[in-house]
């Protein structure tokens, strides 16, 4: 796993999980593998060699909530065109000409979007950095100093909270990147999180 | 958390906020008042909805009112709030900056007060208490400056007071000598280079808005020389060499006015332009109808930009801007230090705000070409697929294949922005520079750089390229077209600069 180490060291952990938990999607494995290993030949001078840390796999759970309540918005005209399609047509069966598209396209933000994400997401927290790690067509890898961490919040939605997460935001002086936030957390170690960053801040002070 | 840790907010705030929703309520009435007034029991139908929605208002400010509570700790204040999505924040005393207490007309009548702590964040919203007692935000001001100081040693005055009540004694002395200052020739010279046509676009824009009092269509041209022919001139029967004087003339017309706008709009904004080095920081004084003065702390700028342009680096002017820490005024990100400078004139500035100025062995190296090719290759179908289609479809014929010149002039651009940009990076600063029309380079110290990211696009993750995005507060500075390899060798680089010290010793006096 070493080998893998630098820009993108969650892939060799996203390539378990498929073949572990995803096995249907077993085509965009290979293709996931192919360009991963495309890319990781260009990695030889990389040098960030910590592992990173998954998030809650809850947090796929909660991001798929959040998703499919966004989807109701298309689903449920879907199915109240169905029924009118399937009411005024004389014989059959409900030929799906609305719904099927749509279930589809649920599907996929639904079931699919949440997983990628998740499986592409990581962080690192050493003793005076944090680092994160997201995106799989477009990634973004961004460390922020804790010397330069201006303020920190846990927040809690009311799906999150059921599972018992938090997401941990730190807000920096800087114009890009001025909010970054790491969701998924497990309320407690947001916390811990948090008060260890908010320690040394206060030690690095003196 | 347990109830009853921490304090919670004024009762009264509640009177406050009620008072609030009211005046939303204004339009929203008088909009019901008129759509019922032809009801029996429209005005009992207006009170009833004026009640349920004080109701509302009150009832759901109240829930939130019970969910927030503020703590103060012993290194940070944390503010808990909201009714579904919870939200802890924590604000150590040591980034507090300033402790604000705003009172508006309503709450100073119930004696209370909104205390906003700032920390200078990049986003403004940092921490508000809507509203406690004044007493509780002087309390709580006076908490937070002594908590500082107790963290921190505290800095020695910058200016002594005396026993025998003379505070200032540098006050009596002459004014000494500005740090940069521009005299009217100099601000002449730079009016000249700020040639402007704005006021065509001023003026069109008037003549679009009054066009109803035009006595004729602004867009007609046959009614632009059917005034013309009025004052009995005949249009046909002027000779070429007449035609081409006129064309002439109207450019120089053009140019004439182009200049003199500069010259004004110079004049206006930059006359007795005056830098000074205060013990306070840089005092920026400049204006002719408008004087303003400003004063910006040395320790607070983040990073310098050397602007120049086509025309005027050939003279060698250039204009010095700094990015700071924007506590003054939030809408001007980077403050005009010197407008209209030589580089000689440039340097001293910039090490006055601990800057060093490039030198010629910092080794410039260009990024890679591929980066900027690929942005041109994205671009290119949308420019074919539209020629091809006047190509195929319409008869304009061979004249359309000019189009083609697009891309090719496209070309040169990137080709030219891709020869501008370089970067370098020494042991204290990073450096930038970019564009070919008016270049720029950005200096910017590496432990004032609050964090960095690295992101890849799917292209670029084929071609093993990257961009540098870098936060700095008060600007923005991103590189791309660096191999992934080397851009994480660089942020590791800086990371351990940075790390070393803390953002409040960065930027404290």
């Amino acid at each position: 796993m070493t080998d893998c180490a630098g820009f993108t060291p969650t892939a060799p952990l996203a390539i378990e999980e498929m073949d572990v938990n995803y096995k249907g999607f077993g085509a965009i494995n290979c293709l996931v593998s192919a360009i991963q290993q495309r890319h990781i030949s260009n990695m030889d001078e990389a040098t960030e060699t910590e592992e990173l840390t998954r998030l809650h796999p809850d947090h796929v759970k909660v991001t798929r909530i959040v998703a499919s309540l966004f989807m109701l918005v298309l689903i449920i005209p879907a199915i109240i065109a169905e029924t009118a399609a399937y009411l005024n047509q004389e014989s059959g069966p409900p030929n799906g000409v609305f719904i099927i598209p749509v279930l589809l396209i649920a599907a996929f933000f639904v079931l699919f979007m949440p997983w990628r994400r998740y499986i592409h997401r990581g962080f690192h927290m050493s003793a005076d950095r944090i680092r994160i790690v997201r995106g799989y067509l477009f990634r973004s890898d961004t460390i922020v100093p804790f010397g330069r961490i201006q303020h920190i919040d846990v927040d809690q939605g009311p799906i999150q909270r059921r599972y018992d997460l938090a997401t941990l935001t730190v807000h920096t002086a800087g114009n890009h990147n001025s909010t970054v936030s790491l969701p998924g957390l497990l309320h407690e170690d947001a916390i811990a999180m948090r008060e260890e960053i908010r320690a040394h801040i206060k030690r690095d002070a003196i | 958390m347990a109830a009853g840790e921490g304090h919670r907010l004024h009762r009264l705030g509640l009177v406050v906020n009620m008072v609030g929703g009211l005046r939303n309520l204004i339009f929203p009435l008088i909009a019901i008042a008129f759509g019922t007034s032809t009801l029996d029991f429209g005005y009992l139908l207006l009170v009833g909805i004026a009640i349920l929605f004080i109701g509302f208002t009150l009832f759901f400010s109240w829930l939130a009112w019970t969910r927030f509570r503020y703590i103060i700790g012993v290194e940070e204040i944390r503010i808990e709030s909201g009714i579904l999505n919870r939200n802890a924040r924590s604000i150590p005393f040591e980034r507090i900056q300033d402790v604000s207490i705003e009172q508006k007309l309503i709450p100073r009548l119930l004696g209370l007060g909104e205390v906003k702590f700032e920390t200078g964040g990049g986003e403004g919203d940092e921490g508000t208490l809507a509203y406690v007692s004044t007493e509780e935000g002087e309390r709580l001001r006076e908490l937070v400056r002594d908590r500082k100081e107790g963290a921190v040693a505290t800095p020695a005055p910058e200016i002594a007071n005396n026993d025998d009540g003379t505070a200032d004694i540098r006050r009596f002395e002459p004014e000494a000598e500005p740090l940069f200052a521009m005299d009217t020739q100099r601000i002449f010279t730079f009016g000249l280079f700020e040639f402007s046509l704005v006021i065509f676009a001023v003026l069109f824009g008037v003549a679009q808005q009054f066009e109803f009092i035009l006595p004729f269509n602004l867009y007609d041209i046959g009614a632009w020389i059917g005034i013309v022919e009025d004052s009995g001139i005949d249009i046909d029967a002027i000779s070429w060499g007449a035609r081409i004087f006129g064309a002439m003339a109207a450019l120089a017309s053009l140019i004439a006015i182009g200049i003199a706008t500069g010259l004004l709009r110079t004049f206006l904004r930059e006359y007795g332009f005056r830098l000074d080095r205060t013990p306070k920081g840089f005092r920026r004084r400049r204006g002719l109808t408008t004087l303003t003065d400003v004063v910006m702390p040395a320790h607070r700028v983040q990073a310098a930009i050397v602007q120049t342009g086509f025309f005027r680096r050939r003279w060698g002017w250039h204009a010095l801007k700094f990015v700071s820490l924007a506590q003054d005024s939030k809408e001007e990100g980077s403050h005009v230090v010197a407008p209209f400078a030589q580089r000689p004139e440039i340097d001293p500035i910039m090490k006055e705000a601990a800057i060093t100025p490039e030198t010629l062995d910092i080794g410039f190296r260009r990024l890679d070409w591929r980066w900027w090719f690929d942005q041109w290759a994205l671009l290119l179908p949308f420019a074919l697929l539209p020629i091809v289609g006047l190509l195929i479809f319409t008869d304009v014929g061979a004249r359309a294949a000019l189009i083609l010149l697009l891309p090719v002039i496209a070309a040169l651009f990137v080709w030219l922005s891709w020869r501008h940009c370089k970067k370098a990076l020494d042991e204290n600063q990073l450096y930038f520079r970019e564009g070919w029309w008016s270049p720029k380079l950005t200096i910017a110290p590496q432990v004032k750089i609050q964090s960095i990211e690295i992101s890849q696009g799917p292209i670029a993750r084929l071609r093993g390229l990257a961009e540098m995005e870098f936060g700095i507060a008060g600007g923005a500075l991103s590189i791309g077209g660096i191999p992934v390899g080397e851009a994480n060798a660089i942020r590791q680089r800086l990371l351990d600069e940075i790390v070393k010290v803390d953002f409040a010793d960065v930027n404290r006096g």
